[in-house]
């Protein structure tokens, strides 16, 4: 037992992993990642040992990221409303879909629905813990999950509807 | 015999393997007769996995070569900073600590005070644009705010005949209240903290105590209602010179 420090660290990859998919930027994910860390450590001592670092962890990247949204000017925001999506959305003539496109396409997410799904699909949290991390109910967690996935799928699928996601691996 | 229908929810914990094993034939029996579900729940699954081969490559990442190949230039700095953070984590400071916290004779109350003072000294002293909240130019009341705001007269020792001129000061939250965080810096830009409490826990006096991890060494003593703890990069000998000196200007 060494307190938390080599356990700390173990969580960086996990930390910077979900940050490039919530940002979609290399450099802001970085920043992101490192604000959360300057604020773990500063913290360091509210943690409780024995209890669960990896949502600990989260839960502060979470704080930090919708700080930074919030300290945004208004616009830079990624996530756009139903009516934008489908404005913004061209059907794509291809069966395959390119994985830079789920990129995209979750981008354009609402932050809050981003988080959700990311947590879930990526870092594969339970939806118990999804909520603790983010501070919502169960329920919430629920439906943005749904209402993300949808979207999601409604922004990746072909104009017809007649084919299947594929991912190019 | 009739099963309970299947929810939304349930559509998704089966996609995110959440489902409980006596469940999940009962789903896969009402996806094979329900077209539309299955072909939603197989359009999830494959944006799972959509996003682990996206994204999981950035676990196998090494921490940037520009963050690495960066001096103190200013674009650089946060990334910088992150890398000092890490490798000092890295290394097993905050563990190093701990340990040292719990198995020393001194008490654990004021190994975290230490502890404390050590993470200051990291996270502020790489900081090149915002090293400080109030600048050494406004002395006066860089003094008088953190007087207040720790509920004590505080004093700045001059440490301008050990070579170290003042950069400024910051309020930090300590354990038990608002900390003050006063930084020094030599002509070369080696940079000490001088970290200071009070409280009415205190009213002890203390020798100079040391504590060295990783490269950040500490010496921290008590005295009266203050605490104090002087960290730097450097090595104890020239810490020591320092601690004496601030030690003699609090206590003329």
């Amino acid at each position: 037992m060494d307190g938390g420090g080599r356990e700390f660290v173990q969580h960086i990859p996990r930390l910077r992993r979900y940050a490039r998919a919530l940002t979609g930027d290399r450099a802001r994910a970085d920043d992101l990642v490192q604000d959360t860390l300057e604020r773990a450590l500063i913290k360091f001592h509210l943690w409780r040992p024995g209890t669960d670092l990896r949502a600990w962890l989260f839960a502060i990247m979470h704080n930090v990221f919708i700080n930074q949204l919030r300290s945004q000017p208004a616009g830079v925001s990624a996530g756009l409303d139903d009516d934008e999506i489908s404005m913004a959305v061209r059907p794509t003539q291809s069966d395959w879909l390119e994985v830079r496109d789920l990129q995209a396409a979750v981008l354009r997410l609402p932050e809050e629905q981003r988080e959700v799904l990311l947590l879930v699909a990526l870092e594969q949290m339970t939806y118990e813990e999804t909520s603790g991390v983010l501070g919502i109910p169960m329920g919430t967690v629920m439906s943005r999950l749904s209402r993300a996935r949808e979207r999601l799928r409604a922004l990746l699928a072909d104009g017809a509807g007649h084919a299947a996601l594929k991912l190019v691996k | 015999m009739s099963t309970l229908p299947v929810t939304e929810a349930e559509l998704h914990a089966y996609v995110d393997g959440l489902l409980p094993e006596a469940r999940r034939a009962e789903v896969e029996a009402y996806l094979a007769s329900h077209a539309d579900d299955a072909q939603r729940v197989r359009h999830w699954r494959e944006q799972n996995q959509g996003f682990r081969d996206l994204y999981d490559p950035v676990l196998a990442e090494a921490l940037p070569a520009r963050v690495r190949e960066s001096t103190l230039q200013r674009r650089s700095r946060p990334a910088l900073r992150y890398v000092a953070v890490a490798a000092w984590l890295a290394l097993g400071g905050v563990g190093g600590w701990y340990l040292h916290a719990y198995s020393s004779v001194t008490s654990v109350d004021t190994m975290a005070f230490v502890h404390q003072a050590a993470i200051a000294h990291v996270v502020y002293s790489p900081e090149v644009r915002h090293p400080v909240e109030v600048g050494a130019d406004q002395e006066a009341h860089l003094v008088a705010w953190l007087s207040k705001r720790l509920g004590a007269s505080l004093k700045v020792p001059q440490l301008s005949s050990v070579g170290y001129q003042l950069v400024g000061g910051r309020l930090l939250p300590g354990n038990r209240g608002p900390v003050a965080q006063f930084m020094f810096q030599d002509g070369n830009g080696l940079r000490l903290t001088l970290y200071v409490r009070s409280g009415p826990g205190e009213n002890k006096e203390t020798a100079f105590r040391y504590a060295q991890e990783r490269g950040i060494s500490v010496f921290y003593w008590l005295d009266g209602k203050f605490g104090y703890a002087l960290s730097g990069e450097i090595d104890k000998t020239e810490l020591l010179r320092v601690a004496k000196v601030v030690y003699q200007q609090l206590n003329p």
